[in-house]
């Protein structure tokens, strides 16, 4: 009944020209996001550079989840430019990208206006770009159903139509790498919080990406394992992956992390060095953050 | 006339119930695909015109709509249809009316799932049928399984309202016995055998609701 359409196999990362020039994994600039009248966030911009961990910390309500949500294409920024590598997801209107604003200069200047045009997105850019990047969710939404295996190759198989047998093998590294060669088999309910995260970070890591972002990553850990959680993300950045963590918790965001930007009702205050920012705060909003005892 | 008659002709009853009963489940479990998510569609006037199908179908008899499907060649059309066209009656308006039914049951169902799924999926790139068939469905399966039992049992017996118009199904020949010999007994036995198939029925949901136990969410 349904005629199978020739799906484009999507590309599988590997090491680009872009890469190689020095372009940023991720690249975010401008980028606002309301909803309603209320602007949640103003004017974020931010890089991330392969084999680089850069931590998003801020109070709740801060607006850390919604720049996530976009960053990672589920919800869309109102203007401001993304791109992942060369992929540019989404660009001012009036930049080249919107083919519109060739026809269409303002009428008193002449000029192509490229400051808060509504964010242009490019529907197979954006597909790729999801290729480039994975995320751990704070809730981990493993597929409930599949066993930890399946979780983990479903997608490389499905979206990416790699060869079974390579997925396999690259699956079960990973387990392996993760601890989880035992439960292979199992499904995520029958694991722990802990261990159920360690799958969704597996599931991101067989896509292959090149950036991988954490949500409130130590959320459900205990000490121990956050401990492991930051070993784990340094060896990623070390093996050149770029690494975004939103995360409340200041400890772990310093430990792990090589660059932090403070966000503060949406708008990025303090950007640098873990000690920079913790030990040598210049806004006096960062100080004013670090010093409140809800700093939560 | 001996029991074992009565029996044997209630059976053959039964052959046409059953019929009525499988292509309706059959019929009406993939129709009601297409509804629910017509349903679910932002395509605001699908969704509206599906919704009023629905009311319609579950705020108005079984009965009645039955008798509207087999009259209305004649009093709408002007066309005269055959004998066979009862059966033909029954059959469809058993699957539009049980499809709404089942619709509202998938749509509740996906209707239940976590954003957190969806989200998963499209971060992992999966296309919006991709998440459907292989991440949704399924779990839609194991939650709606208890609400689609008590439907198919109610079909099991609902199957009798073909009675109404003539079909000669097994409640429709429990009846003629029962007036030809004045006993219950034919009654007897045709509940019995309702009864019966009702508990093959729970008996299979109860094997497929084990089976889908494997996991919880």
């Amino acid at each position: 009944m349904l005629k199978k359409k020739p799906q484009r196999k999507l590309p599988t990362p590997d090491i680009s020209y872009s890469s190689l020039v020095g372009l940023p994994a991720v690249y975010l600039r401008g980028a606002r996001k309301s909803f309603g009248e209320n602007e949640v966030l103003h004017d974020i911009s931010l890089t991330i550079n392969r084999g680089e961990v850069l931590s998003i910390i801020g109070p709740s309500g801060a607006g850390k989840s919604t720049l996530l949500r976009c960053l990672t294409l589920l919800d869309s920024f109102d203007s401001g430019e993304l791109s992942y590598d060369s992929i540019v997801v989404c660009k001012p209107r009036g930049s080249e990208l919107d083919s519109r604003a060739k026809k269409d200069p303002n009428p008193e200047t002449g000029e192509h206006t490229l400051d808060i045009q509504p964010a242009i997105y490019d529907r197979a850019a954006m597909q790729r770009a999801r290729m480039r990047f994975g995320i751990v969710f704070q809730d981990y939404n493993l597929f409930p159903h599949m066993t930890v295996l399946q979780n983990v190759m479903d997608a490389p198989l499905v979206v990416q139509k790699r060869n079974p047998a390579e997925v396999e093998e690259q699956a079960r590294k990973l387990l392996e790498r993760l601890d989880l060669t035992e439960h292979a088999d199992k499904v995520p309910c029958q694991l722990s919080g802990g261990q159920q995260q360690r799958v969704a970070i597996a599931r991101a890591l067989c896509m292959k990406p090149r950036v991988i972002f954490f949500d409130e990553a130590t959320s459900a850990l205990d000490p121990r394992l956050t401990d492991d959680m930051v070993k784990l993300i340094r060896s990623l950045a070390e093996e050149g992956m770029a690494v975004g963590l939103v995360t409340h918790e200041m400890g772990f965001a310093r430990a792990a992390s090589d660059r932090v930007c403070l966000l503060l009702d949406g708008r990025i205050v303090e950007e640098g060095t873990p000690e920079e920012v913790f030990d040598r705060p210049s806004d006096p909003r960062t100080r004013a953050f670090l010093a409140s005892p809800t700093k939560e | 006339m001996e029991v074992s008659i009565m029996f044997q002709k209630l059976i053959e009853g039964y052959g046409i119930s059953l019929d009525i009963f499988f292509v309706t489940l059959i019929g009406a479990t993939l129709l009601a695909i297409p509804v629910a998510l017509g349903r679910l569609s932002r395509i605001k006037p699908l969704a509206w015109l599906i919704s009023i199908y629905i009311s319609l179908m579950r705020g108005t008899p079984l009965m009645l709509q039955m008798f509207a499907v087999f009259f209305a060649p004649y009093y709408v059309f002007g066309i005269t249809m055959g004998p066979g066209y009862m059966m033909v009656a029954v059959l469809a308006s058993f699957v539009i009316n049980y499809a709404a039914y089942f619709a509202e049951i998938y749509r509740s169902g996906i209707q239940s799932m976590p954003r957190g799924q969806y989200e998963a999926a499209k971060a992992l790139g999966y296309s919006r049928s991709q998440t459907f068939f292989r991440i949704i469905l399924p779990q839609v399966v194991k939650r709606i399984l208890p609400a689609m039992g008590n439907e198919i049992v109610t079909l099991v017996k609902d199957t009798s309202l073909a009675f109404s118009i003539g079909v000669i199904e097994m409640f429709t020949t429990g009846k003629a016995l029962v007036a030809r010999e004045h006993t219950m007994i034919p009654f007897v036995i045709a509940a019995a055998i309702y009864w019966i198939t009702c508990l093959i029925i729970e008996a299979l949901l109860r094997r497929a609701e084990k089976k889908l136990a494997y996991y919880h969410d």
